[in-house]
C-alpha cells in the first residue's frame, strides 16, 4: 500500500511539474533572472505547490499517525547551521546554470535527451560524493 | 500552450502540493526529491527502498506517459555539457549538503513555516539570481 500511494504521489507529483513548466529551463532561468527578462510563473507554481501543503500540515498536526499507521514527521528543526547555507549556496548555483532541480531532473528523464540524462548522471554523482565527503568528515565507517 | 503561462504554472504547483499532501498524510513522509533520489543512490535510504522506487517511477513514468499522449515537451536544457555538467554537480553536491531542494525546503518547508525551509529556500533564490546576473549579464555563458 506505501508503495502503491508512493507511486500515485511521485507520478502527480511528475504531471504538476510538467505542466507547471518546472521542466522547462527557460521559464526557470526567466523566474531568476531579475535582472534581465523577469519571468514571474514560477511565483504561481510554488504558491499553488504551497497551498494545498500548508492545509495538509494542518491536518496532519491533528493526527497521531499517517493514514497508513506510519509516523508523520517531527516538528522542524530550529538549528540553522553551515550545511544548510552552504548546500543551499550550491545548490542555488546549478539550479541556475542549467535550470533544473532535482524533481524535474527526474520527471524530464523521458523528453530530456542526451543533455538531460548527463545533468542526472553529475547530480547522482554529486549525491554519492557529498555521501563520501559526510561520511569522511563525520568519521562514521559504515552506511546508516 | 493555449492558457497563459500562470494559469498553468497555478494547475501545476496544486498538483505539486497536492502530491506532497498525499505523499505526507497517507504515507507519513516529507516529500523532498533530493532526499528521495539521494537515499536510493548513496545507500543511506535502503531501509525504506521500495517506498522510494515506487514514488520515483511514478515521478519518471507518469510524465513520460503524457509526453508520448500529447507534443513532446522540450526542456530547452543547453548542449554546452561543461555548464551540464557543472551544474548538476552542483545541485547534487548542494541539495545532499543541505537536506533539501526546492521541493523539501521550498514546497513543504515553507508550508509549515519551517525556519530551515525559509532560510534555505532564500540562500537558494538569492544566490540562484546572482547566479544568473553574472554567468548571463557578466559572463554571458547561459
Amino acid at each position: 500500500m506505501r508503495a502503491l500511494f508512493a507511486f500515485l504521489a511521485g507520478g502527480l507529483f511528475g504531471a504538476g511539474l510538467l505542466v507547471s513548466g518546472m521542466t522547462d529551463t527557460t521559464k526557470v532561468q526567466g523566474w531568476l533572472d531579475i535582472f534581465g527578462a523577469w519571468d514571474p510563473t514560477l511565483a504561481f507554481v510554488l504558491g499553488g505547490a504551497i497551498l494545498p501543503m500548508a492545509i495538509a500540515w494542518r491536518v496532519a498536526a491533528k493526527r497521531r499517525s499517517s493514514a497508513l499507521g506510519t509516523a508523520l514527521p517531527a516538528k522542524p528543526s530550529v538549528q540553522l547551521d553551515p550545511r544548510l547555507l552552504t548546500g543551499s549556496a550550491l545548490f542555488g548555483i546549478g539550479w541556475a546554470l542549467a535550470g533544473l532541480c532535482p524533481g524535474p531532473a527526474l520527471a524530464s528523464l523521458s523528453y530530456g535527451g542526451t543533455q538531460g540524462i548527463i545533468f542526472l548522471m553529475a547530480m547522482i554523482s554529486g549525491m554519492i560524493i557529498w555521501r563520501a565527503i559526510d561520511l569522511g568528515l563525520t568519521g562514521k565507517g559504515k552506511a546508516a | 500552450m493555449i492558457q497563459p503561462d500562470w494559469i498553468t504554472g497555478l494547475i501545476g504547483g496544486l498538483m505539486i502540493g497536492s502530491a506532497a499532501a498525499l505523499f505526507l498524510l497517507v504515507n507519513g513522509r516529507i516529500m523532498g526529491a533530493s532526499g528521495l533520489i539521494g537515499g536510493v543512490v548513496d545507500g543511506s535510504g535502503w531501509s525504506n527502498l521500495v517506498e522510494r522506487l515506487a514514488f520515483l517511477a511514478g515521478l519518471v513514468g507518469v510524465p513520460a506517459l503524457i509526453a508520448l499522449a500529447t507534443t513532446r515537451p522540450d526542456t530547452h536544457l543547453t548542449g554546452n555539457l561543461l555548464i551540464v555538467a557543472i551544474a548538476g554537480l552542483a545541485v547534487g553536491i548542494g541539495t545532499r549538503m543541505a537536506n533539501g531542494c526546492t521541493s523539501g525546503h521550498g514546497v513543504c518547508g515553507i508550508s509549515r513555516l519551517s525556519p530551515r525551509g525559509i532560510v534555505a529556500t532564500l540562500v537558494y533564490l538569492g544566490v540562484g539570481a546572482a547566479t544568473m546576473l553574472i554567468a548571463r549579464h557578466v559572463m554571458g555563458v547561459i
